[in-house]
């Protein structure tokens, strides 16, 4: 698998967008909003839980990706 | 499954479309990213068998995490309360331990790229035809209710008219399967799973708050429904009436054998992704390490369902427009703010998605390799059989948008989806253990066990049930009933018809009957990547899981 199309990268990527996005609205939110919800800020909580998510996956995915040549795997000596 | 546009619009704005439109955007790249790693026919169909054991496993539990299921079982958990844990801790844990420690050796061992080849191998060309087509039917036939229940939600949730939505959403599932096949798929239901918890997550914790916590939860539904509603286990003795219309014998039996065992173990959408493992360690690991995330699912499904069933009173009764099946939808209406509405909204379509995708993504598999190459047009190169794969799979979606409107005849999904699998996988299920276990089941044995058990669940459900001459109070409680004869008519007549042929020679069954292969090689050295520790670790904890809810 090429590095561009590593999942790892592509989870983190659009966690760590949706995590702006709500923690942005979260900080922006209306009275009736926190009303809706028992005034639980949802979106901000959510949004502060999607970055740390988002975060952990860029980060593992500087690691490199699974060796395992495409194409022929190694096999497990089975028939 | 009934959606009334009036009743039911969630208020959703521009922060939501962008979240909504953001995904897609990126699912579509996923697409055109794969489509660079498709060389080959294996790439397409199986992604080169090259992925690792997480991927898979989390792509597995993802498959079977579709919207049907989600907004089924929370509709199901406020019909029936607590029973619906039976559907995950002995209706999936099992089965899917079973299929990584006993199973999956063989499937992967000998090397099949679907679950209609090994019948080849095992059986023979009869059985295989019979069961590829079967399988072609079911899937498309499958494909056509999730392609429904999403029009459905897109038309209540966003206002969309059903027509367009079935046709919009087709052809999206149909770019990103051509684009990229399985691995394309596969990627993406990865990326979905995590966008559906980051969904029901924050729906259930909000929800609970607003309930009172899991004690206000409690005290609310004993007071209203009794205590069986918050029981496992409760008024399932014979003879007793409970709302699920079973009693424990039918639960064991026809739930947590036949119908799982039936379901995780030859439903090709879900075998599929272990074969797509890298190695055979990893092919075992993919549904052990589903087990896990299964085990916790009810706790965001379920108890969303009994917490719209406080929050909301109304939901189905007659007269209050809402039906079970709404429990989610309502939920997220009443508790979720814009942007985080947005990410359910997302979550759910994507869910929808999944499903579609894992029955064209096997559709297309079986049609291509086990009916087009090894029947219709053989020996032809490979670069025949990538084109005719995606050729296919249009038709597959196209096929998958009548059968929506098929579908669209049934009141209830989530039923009519269990009666599918009670004829199409029980049966299947019979003749795999059996070929599995038994060296003399023979050629015809394996063909007649097939065509008599799909028959027989068959007869059941539409002469036996739904013209009354037994009585069975749901239409659930028929569905365990038609598995158990299935199963039971299937070996019966596989027992039979051994017993007056001639069997297989001992050549031909090699790696396929148990017995006959090498042993198993481990996937790896640390114990946690060992399946045995993993699998019973998975039945124990489902065992445990069930205490608090049998005392």
């Amino acid at each position: 698998m090429k590095s561009a199309f590593d999942i790892r990268r592509v989870i983190g990527g659009l966690f760590t967008g949706y995590g702006l996005l709500l923690t942005a609205a979260g900080l922006a939110a209306s009275d009736a909003d926190l009303r809706k919800a028992q005034g639980v800020n949802v979106n901000l909580w959510a949004g502060l839980g999607m970055l740390a998510f988002g975060g952990l996956f860029l980060w593992l995915s500087r690691r490199p990706a699974d060796p395992a040549p495409p194409g022929e795997g190694p096999g497990d000596g089975e028939g | 499954m009934r959606y009334s546009a009036e009743s039911l619009r969630l208020p959703v704005n521009w922060l939501d479309y962008v979240i909504l439109a953001s995904y897609f955007a990126v699912v579509l790249g996923i697409g055109v990213a794969a489509r660079r790693s498709v060389r080959t026919s294996l790439d397409f169909f199986l992604s080169g068998r090259s992925l690792p054991a997480w991927i898979t496993g989390l792509a597995f539990v993802a498959a079977n995490l579709g919207a049907t299921e989600i907004l089924g079982m929370a509709a199901n958990g406020a019909q029936y309360g607590v029973y619906t844990v039976h559907w995950y801790w002995i209706g999936a844990i099992p089965a899917m331990v079973f299929l990584g420690l006993v199973m999956m050796p063989f499937y992967y061992g000998s090397r099949v790229g679907s679950v209609p080849e090994f019948l080849l191998r095992r059986f023979g060309p009869a059985s295989h035809l019979l069961s590829s087509v079967i399988f072609a039917v079911s899937s498309v036939l499958i494909a056509g209710v999730n392609l429904y229940a999403l029009a459905l939600v897109l038309r209540a949730l966003l206002g969309w008219p059903q027509g367009v939505a079935i046709v919009v959403a087709g052809l999206f599932v149909l770019a990103y399967i051509t684009l990229g096949g399985l691995s394309s798929a596969i990627y993406n239901e990865v990326l979905q799973f995590f966008v559906i918890l980051a969904a029901l997550v924050p729906l259930t914790a909000v929800g609970l708050a607003r309930v009172g916590g899991p004690g206000g939860l409690w005290d609310a539904l004993s007071a209203e429904r009794g205590e069986d509603f918050l029981s496992a286990w409760g008024g399932t003795g014979i003879g007793h009436a409970n709302p699920l219309g079973a009693n424990w014998l039918t639960i064991v039996l026809g739930l947590g054998f036949v119908m799982s065992f039936g379901y995780w173990t030859t439903n090709f959408a879900e075998v599929q992704r272990a074969l797509s493992a890298k190695d055979l360690g990893a092919a075992r690991r993919t549904p052990l390490i589903a087990a896990f995330p299964k085990l916790l699912v009810p706790l965001v499904v379920v108890v969303p369902g009994l917490i719209a069933l406080v929050l909301e009173p109304s939901l189905g009764r007659a007269g209050g427009g809402l039906s079970y099946n709404d429990a989610i939808p309502v939920l997220m209406r009443d508790l979720l703010p814009n942007g985080m509405l947005g990410v359910a909204v997302t979550g759910l379509l994507a869910a929808f998605m999944a499903g579609m995708a894992a029955n064209v993504s096997s559709f297309n598999t079986v049609f291509t390799s086990d009916i087009w190459r090894a029947y219709v047009r053989p020996g032809r190169p490979d670069a025949y059989y990538l084109a005719t794969g995606r050729v296919v799979t249009a038709l597959g979606v196209f096929a998958g948008m009548g059968t929506a409107f098929i579908a669209s005849s049934f009141s209830n999904i989530m039923n009519y989806l269990q009666t599918l699998f009670s004829f199409f996988n029980v049966p299947l299920f019979a003749v795999f253990v059996i070929g599995m276990f038994w060296r003399r089941a023979t050629t015809a044995a394996g063909f007649w066990g097939l065509l008599s058990g799909t028959a027989a669940a068959m007869v059941n459900y539409f002469w036996l049930y739904r013209r009354g001459v037994i009585g069975i109070p749901t239409d659930q409680g028929a569905n365990f009933v038609s598995s158990i004869v299935a199963f039971a008519v299937a070996a019966v007549v596989m027992l039979v018809v051994s017993l007056v042929t001639e069997p297989r020679p001992a050549g031909a069954l090699t790696g396929l009957v148990y017995g006959t292969a090498a042993a198993p090689v481990e996937g790896g050295t640390a114990w946690y990547r060992r399946p045995a520790p993993l699998g019973w670790g998975a039945v124990l904890l489902a065992a445990l899981c069930y205490v608090p809810f049998s005392l």
